[in-house]
Formats: C-alpha cells, structure tokens, sequence
C-alpha cells in the first residue's frame, strides 16, 4: 500500500503544449534522449505532448525501464486538466496558455517558435521571464534551461485586474459611476 | 466652360464638407459622452482567436451586462473555438439576466479576407466578398458601442462602423484594448487603427509611452 501511495506522490509530470497550431521543433526536441534525460535528473517521471497539427510524431514510452514515460495526443478540449496534474509546464509562447498557466500557479518554461513570421509572440515571454514569472528558452537553448532550472526563483504572477478598463469604458459612455 | 466649373465647385464643396464631417466624427468620438439617458446599449463584441478571446472575456466579465445589451458576437468563420467559448460565458450569466434581457445574444461568424498562405490574386476577390459581408452584418447589427482587441477580423467592422458615424447612418463608440502580448508595439489592427483614429479609445496593457493618445490601463489577464 505504501508503495503504491509512494510511487503515486512521486508522479511528477511534464506537459508540453503547442497550441492550436504546430510546433514540430519544440515536439522533437522534448522528445531528444538529451531533454528527456535531463528532466528524469530533475526528478520528473511522466511527459504529455500536445502536439496539434505537427508532423513529427513522438515516441511512446510505459517508462518501465525507468526512463520518462512517454504520452502524446493532438488536441484535446479540457488543456486545463492537463495543466492542472501538471509539476512543470512547457509551452508555446502564445498568451492564452501563458496566462491559463501563470493562474494556475505552475512552473512555466516558454519556447519560442522563431519560424513564425510575426514574432511579436517573444516580446512578451522575454518581458514576463525578466519578472521571474517563467523561463524564456528557444528550442536550441531548451536543454540548457531545463539543466539549470531553478523553481525557487519564481516570482508568482498577479492575475490582472480588467475593471480600470471596465470603469474607463463606462465613463466614456456617460454611464453612471457605480 | 460653366459646366467644369460648376462640376469642379460642386466637388469642393462636396468633399470640403465631408473633411468637416470626419473631424467632427474624429473630435467627438475621442469625447466622454455626458450622463447618457438610455439604459442598454446594443453591444458588438469582435472576437480574435485564442488569447484574444480569453482577454474579451475577461473585460465582458466585468463589464454591467444590463447596460452592454443586447450582446452581438463575431468570430472569423475558421475559428470555431471562440463562439464557443462566448457560448459557454454567456450561459453561465444567463439565470441572472434573462429576466431583464430586451433581446436573446446573438453568435455570428464572418469571413475572413484572406486565410494564411493564401495567393495574392484570389485574395482581392476574397476581400471584396469579406467586406461585403462585414457591411451585412454591419448593417443588420448597427451596434452603438464595438468592443474588439484584435487581430484583423476587427478592421472592416470599425472601418465600416466609422463611414457609418460619417454618414450618420449610426453612431458607434468603438473600444479597442491591444493584446497584453503586445509589450513594446502596437499590433497592425491597433496601429491602424491608431494612426486613422478610428477608435474612440485605444487601451493597452504595458506603458508604451511613443503613443501619447492610447491610454495605460495595466493587464487585463
């Protein structure tokens, strides 16, 4: 019993997610045996992709032997789930799963895609890992930053307030001041 | 003789009145209306995709939902994720409002003028038959207050929204709040609609101090 109830605390996952999209960089370099290695040393046993529509296919792994489990699936409804059971996540750089996963108080490593065009997308993971909310990594430096992560400097972030903009948007209306 | 100088009077006069007009249209917007008289105003709200709609939803969720009423929401036709997730916020207010509705909440999609990757030469068609579109809506909707924050979808509705306040057809108070991605620089949508003033009020999430008209209102996310 003990055992088991061990063996269940000690699951510690990894989720990476692409988005809707694709972001076949990031998919094969988390599956490399180098990133795989390196967050079995950190302690993580199990690794979900999210993969979207991308063409490189992972490979699945029951981690008996040991090593990372192994997990992919294309596109899900419920990522909050995902994040949820997560202990570390890795995503795209995109701002809906950015925020999903900073309110939910989880380790965030974020990869920025630099094959797209408009890469406004780093402006802002740059300026969130400068507060120390995440960790800002391009697939190349993925191992690097995995290798020398450190969950304790995490800042934790503060959701943002919408009701200055509720408020401004009422006035310019001449709507009364509640 | 008289003919091309009557024609040409015409002209001037015809366009300097519509150069007045759009100043007046442009001087107006940018002011806070006095203490409005009516209740509820008819609301457009342009979803984006992804993180744009998750910071829409955000601002809605704040917003008095007997005031921004009857709700409208557009999604570009290839995005069926953010209807949805109108859907889902709006059924979740509604045992609370649906007493004082005047009018059910409406879901629209529109097409987009050209999908990524598209070429060049069937894009000019495409856009006609977008804008065309967007007028319809436009036109059955006629919403007093639009709320977008981007990317595109949002530009032929404000644009159309603004020849409409020109030709008093309606008058619209357009709010756009650039996405909290944008740290440093606008967006395109939010340049645009920045630089031709379209906009009554231009938020954004991060201090960017080179544009002096949009107005600093910290994160919504």
């Amino acid at each position: 019993m003990d055992g088991i109830n061990n063996h269940f605390e000690a699951k510690r996952t990894v989720f990476v997610t692409v988005g809707t999209t694709s972001f076949d960089s990031l998919v094969r370099t988390v599956d490399s045996d180098q990133v795989k290695e390196a967050l079995s040393e950190k302690g993580y046993t199990h690794l979900v992709i999210q993969m979207g529509r991308g063409s490189y296919i992972p490979k699945k792994s029951s981690g008996e032997d040991g090593s990372l489990a192994v997990d992919y699936f294309t596109f899900s409804s419920s990522i909050a789930d995902y994040l949820r059971s997560a202990s570390l996540v890795i995503s795209h750089a995109g701002s809906g799963s950015i925020f999903e996963t900073l309110r939910m108080a989880k380790p965030l490593v974020v990869v920025v895609n630099e094959d797209l065009m408009d890469n406004h997308q780093s402006e802002l993971a740059e300026e969130l890992a400068e507060r120390k909310h995440l960790f800002c990594a391009r697939p190349q430096t993925l191992y690097q930053v995995i290798k020398s992560l450190n969950l304790d400097t995490i800042v934790p972030y503060e959701p943002g307030d919408a009701n200055p903009v509720a408020r401004l948007i009422n006035k310019h209306l001449g709507f009364p001041a509640d | 003789m008289v003919d091309f100088v009557s024609v040409s009077l015409v002209v001037v006069v015809i366009s300097t009145l519509l150069v007045v007009r759009v100043l007046y249209v442009i001087s107006q917007s940018s002011k806070p209306a006095r203490n409005t008289s009516q209740k509820n105003l008819s609301t457009l709200v342009v979803l984006g995709s992804g993180g744009h709609t998750a910071e829409m939803i955000n601002l809605l969720s704040v917003l008095p939902k007997d005031r921004f009423a009857p709700r409208f929401y557009i999604a570009a036709a290839t995005d069926n994720m953010s209807l949805q997730k109108a859907r889902v916020f709006e059924d979740a207010l509604d045992d609370k409002t649906s007493l004082q509705g005047p009018e059910p909440t409406q879901f629209m999609q529109i097409y987009r003028s050209r999908e990524v990757g598209q070429s060049y030469i069937t894009s000019v068609g495409t856009t006609l038959f977008a804008l065309g579109h967007a007028l319809w809506l436009m036109v059955k909707i006629r919403p007093q207050v639009i709320l977008c924050n981007g990317p595109g979808t949002c530009i032929p509705i404000c644009a159309i929204a603004f020849i409409f306040k020109i030709l008093g057809i309606r008058w619209s108070n357009i709010f756009y709040v650039e996405s909290i991605a944008r740290v440093k620089r606008l967006s395109l949508s939010g340049l645009l609609l920045y630089k031709l003033r379209m906009a009554d009020q231009l938020f954004v999430q991060w201090p960017q101090k080179q544009y002096p008209r949009a107005r600093y209102v910290g994160r919504l996310m």
